[in-house]
């Protein structure tokens, strides 16, 4: 055998491959089960919360500021640790699905919250000056006036964030979720090859390259037109 | 001078520890057009931006059009509609078309129909000569027009007045004169129009009166002429002999 045959037979080997992708399959399912979750979740409250900082109101501000910073230096694993073994002391339990969707929805509120905040600040007050003075309220200006500019100004950062944390699904192996990354290492110790390891990282490539050149195509349709 | 459609006074402003207005004082009749000049920082943009409650004055009274601005059961929004703003850079909503800019607060504020909104929207741009700019979002558009566009947004609501905060400082010189054109045609028309601006030529030609101000205080005010030919004030004279020499 040579070492070119080795490397094959180690991490491309047929047979095992031919055993194991219907379980890399499930766990494509899982992994975009988790991940469409996310980002839903996950986005969604961090513009509440960006829309709620604009409200200005400060002691809601601070504590939110708090939270978003503790979750934005924490790593995403510890916060899935935390809620996976740690809220069954206060007699919740939730399963490592939902521990892992929940942390890092939390994470991605976090990051998502503060680049929505900062194009919501990098709208010239101009902006502001110009709608209230025609009579739209504070409401409505942020609404129809600042937050339409301020989204565009954030597709290319929130995509790149969107992909970093949705990426973390991985994490949910450490507490038993039958994602990608769980399915090929259970693959791997059963079947005492890497090769399911290589079936993963395909898995990951056909799920996230599609996303990567959406976020791209995304971020040019929404450049402004000159 | 009939009844007052402008009525401030005592009005007093700090920025942080910083003085901007000192008690001002001023009245402008129905259909008149009052100039305000003064040296940059002697806060002749905060008190037209107190005109229309852009910035809240400390102490002092605002009334346009017999809207207490300053009082807590005036709906502000409201009160805005009748007085149309101008700003130095325009401020055109950069993700709307030139119609989208004009017709946002027809629909939004004046509850209009979009059908009604865009009727009116149209008209407005036609009044400043800009109804086939119409599709055009704000980067197609030059200077002198995005301005006319931002004029066009504040008179489609009908106000009763018009302030203008250096309407043409951001423009190039050959830009300046298609503005000013429409705002002579503003002025025909009868609107109260308050113009923070130096452009002598056309306060000259159209102003009913010019306000100096120095170090948050009116210094003098009169008719052009005699402030831009005798004026009494040594200040004014400086200033004066300063912008003519430009």
């Amino acid at each position: 055998m040579s070492s070119w045959e080795r490397f094959l037979d180690t991490f491309f080997n047929a047979r095992v491959m031919a055993k194991y992708w219907p379980d890399i399959l499930y766990g494509m399912w899982v992994t975009i089960e988790l991940a469409v979750l996310v980002v839903i979740t996950g986005i969604a409250s961090g513009l509440l919360l960006a829309l709620l900082r604009a409200a200005g109101i400060r002691p809601v501000n601070w504590l939110m500021i708090f939270v978003v910073d503790v979750l934005r230096a924490l790593p995403p694993l510890v916060i899935i640790v935390l809620i996976y073994f740690g809220l069954p002391s206060v007699d919740i339990a939730p399963s490592g699905f939902v521990s892992t969707w929940a942390a890092l929805a939390l994470v991605l509120m976090a990051f998502s919250e503060e680049i929505f905040w900062s194009g919501i600040t990098a709208v010239p007050r101009g902006q502001w000056e110009a709608s209230r003075s025609t009579g739209l309220s504070f409401t409505q200006t942020l609404l129809f006036v600042v937050l339409p500019q301020a989204l565009r100004m954030t597709i290319p950062p929130l995509t790149s964030r969107t992909i970093a944390i949705t990426k973390g699904t991985a994490l949910g192996s450490v507490v038993a979720v039958s994602e990608i990354l769980g399915q090929a290492s259970s693959a791997v110790s059963n079947s005492y090859n890497p090769s399911p390891l290589m079936l993963g990282a395909a898995a990951y490539l056909v799920l996230f390259i599609p996303v990567v050149v959406a976020g791209r195509w995304v971020e040019t349709r929404f450049a402004w037109k000159k | 001078m009939a009844a007052p459609i402008i009525e401030a006074r005592a009005i007093h402003k700090h920025f942080g520890a910083l003085h901007v207005l000192k008690g001002v004082d001023l009245q402008v009749a129905e259909r008149e057009l009052v100039f305000v000049i003064g040296p940059s920082g002697s806060g002749k943009s905060t008190l037209l931006r107190c005109l229309n409650r852009l910035e809240t004055p400390d102490s002092g009274s605002v009334v346009v059009d017999g809207i207490d601005l300053l009082a807590r059961a005036t709906d502000i929004n409201r009160a805005r509609q009748r007085i149309g703003m101008v700003f130095q850079s325009f401020n055109l909503y950069p993700h709307m078309t030139a119609l989208g800019n004009v017709t946002l607060a027809l629909r939004k504020v004046a509850g209009k129909t979009a059908a009604e909104a865009e009727a009116l929207g149209l008209a407005a741009l036609d009044r400043v000569g800009l109804r086939d700019r119409a599709g055009h979002t704000p980067g197609q558009l030059s200077g002198g027009q995005a301005q006319r566009v931002a004029i066009a947004r504040a008179i489609a609501l009908e106000p009763r007045v018009m302030l203008f905060d250096e309407p043409t400082s951001a423009l190039d010189p050959e830009l300046v004169g298609s503005v000013l054109a429409v705002m002579r045609e503003l002025r025909q028309d009868g609107m109260t129009m308050v113009v923070v601006s130096h452009e002598m030529g056309f306060a000259r030609a159209a102003a009913d009166r010019v306000v100096f101000m120095d170090d948050g205080q009116i210094v003098e005010q009169g008719a052009p002429a005699a402030i831009f030919e005798a004026p009494r004030e040594a200040r004014t004279r400086a200033f004066i002999g300063q912008i003519q020499r430009h």
